[in-house]
């Protein structure tokens, strides 16, 4: 086991591999080393956002499609109200039709049996002056007996 | 040769390095030539390695961990040149792994501003590894194939060339780089407390009175302890990685040779080189990552500031 100039070569040696270590290995590596750290941070930093605004968005969302809810509910109260106006108003014209139709009906009705009792009036004024006539055998002046025989159909 | 091989001889072949240094003139070598003038050549023998003193260099420790830090560089610098911020795959989501792993770690042990710490706990924890993994490869085939290569290249005596895999095995490895991290403590203690700083810390500490007639007695005991705990930083880290990986590589050689007592000796050895190479691995890892984290300790000692001691406490 000799000491020799092995010791002052080994050394040199170790100089020579620290120092390209230290030139050329390191800090390539290292900076390779930390920008992957670099992006893993940024890219978990921007999942968590990510999550955040997935969420955000979800709670939106539900509170859109509540107000949505709301908003339909309320229209088809409004229409449901406004159809049962509708049906009461047209309840109303139609009763209100059926009883002018009726009235109208009815004064026809009247009309014509007014119209009966003229006719059947004259006609019996008629038959009455006729059936005289025959009776007395005698014609009896119209215009004379015309005030008796109208007094007699009034009575009829 | 083989008869030659004796249990002892099987053991020392496997713990020299393949030493190539100067020998001097008039040097009677191993197999008894006189060299006429001083020559720089690849040792024969321990003998001859050691008698090349001080300016001789372990070509198999430089090779292979010169090796392995060009494999480490090239493969870690191909996946930081291909990374991308996208989904990482394959080898550089393995890469990535390490190097957080080792960015926890420093920025746990390691709280001040210093760009150079993180890269250099990683390239010690991947580096040291990859030489101790070295540890895990069956002790004879690399030197074998090395000595038999080189033998029916250049005639030399398989026997004579000596191959060790293991560069965290070779104390000039592991001392080396402790020493390397001391130099780097001394340069950050320096730079960040100033020189009449790093000298105030050594001299004023840990006994200090706060008047200066008594502190100035004082101050040879505590540059004595500070001085010592100085110096067994760099020595204990290289010694540690060193002994633990130079154990480790010896239970393997003996029990290499146990492969060689027998069939039970066989089997046995089967069995206790699995159990111990299982173990191994996790030995290896932790002595790679026991010198990272000490390196890194040690530079944060060395720019922490004496008033933040004085908070500490």
């Amino acid at each position: 086991m000799n000491i020799n100039l092995t010791l002052i070569g080994q050394s040199i040696t170790f100089f020579a591999f620290v120092w390209f270590c230290w030139k050329y290995v390191w800090p390539a590596l290292l900076g390779v080393m930390q920008e992957r750290e670099q992006k893993i941070a940024t890219g978990l930093q921007e999942a968590e956002r990510a999550e955040k605004d997935l969420e955000l968005a979800q709670r939106k969302a539900a509170e859109q499609l509540k107000e949505a809810k709301a908003q339909a509910a309320e229209i088809i109260d409004g229409a449901n109200k406004r159809a049962n106006q509708i049906v009461d108003e047209a309840k109303e014209a139609a009763r209100s039709e059926g009883d002018r139709l009726k009235a109208a009906a009815q004064a026809e009705i009247e009309q014509e049996v007014n119209r009966a009792k003229e006719q059947l009036r004259t006609r019996v004024a008629a038959l009455s002056v006729a059936g005289a006539e025959k009776i007395l055998s005698i014609n009896i002046d119209a215009k004379a007996h015309d005030d008796m025989i109208e007094k007699l159909a009034a009575e009829l | 040769m083989a008869a030659e091989q004796t249990a002892t001889g099987y053991i020392q072949h496997h713990l020299q390095n393949l030493a190539y240094g100067k020998l001097p003139a008039g040097y009677t070598r191993t197999d008894g030539t006189v060299l006429s003038e001083s020559t720089w050549t690849i040792a024969h023998s321990s003998q001859e390695a050691a008698d090349m003193g001080f300016w001789a260099v372990h070509l198999d420790t430089l090779g292979w961990s010169i090796g392995l830090g060009l494999i480490f560089c090239f493969l870690f610098a191909r996946a930081a040149k291909k990374a991308t911020a996208g989904v990482p795959t394959g080898f550089q989501s393995f890469v990535e792994v390490i190097v957080d792993f080792i960015d926890k770690t420093v920025k746990d042990t390691f709280p001040h501003r210093n760009s150079m710490v993180a890269p250099m706990a990683l390239t010690i924890f991947v580096w040291v590894f990859l030489m101790n993994l070295m540890d895990l490869i069956p002790v004879d085939w690399l030197p074998l194939a090395f000595a038999h290569g080189t033998s029916a290249l250049t005639g030399a005596d398989p026997h004579h060339v000596y191959f060790k895999v293991v560069p965290t095995t070779d104390l000039n490895a592991t001392l080396g780089m402790a020493l390397a991290v001391f130099a780097l403590m001394i340069f950050f203690s320096v730079k960040e407390k100033g020189l009449m700083g790093f000298v105030k810390e050594l001299t004023l500490h840990p006994f200090h009175s706060g008047k200066w007639y008594v502190d100035i007695f004082l101050i040879p005991f505590n540059f004595l302890l500070e001085a010592v705990s100085l110096i067994a930083k760099p020595v204990s880290l290289g010694l540690r990685l060193f002994g633990n990986l130079y154990a480790g590589e010896m239970i393997f050689i003996l029990i290499a040779i146990v492969f060689g007592v027998g069939v039970l000796g066989f089997i046995g050895a089967s069995f206790l080189q699995m159990g111990w190479a299982i173990f191994h691995i996790l030995v290896i890892t932790l002595q790679a990552f026991v010198f990272m984290v000490l390196t890194t300790v040690y530079m944060a000692m060395a720019h922490d500031r004496e008033e933040e001691h004085a908070h500490d406490q």
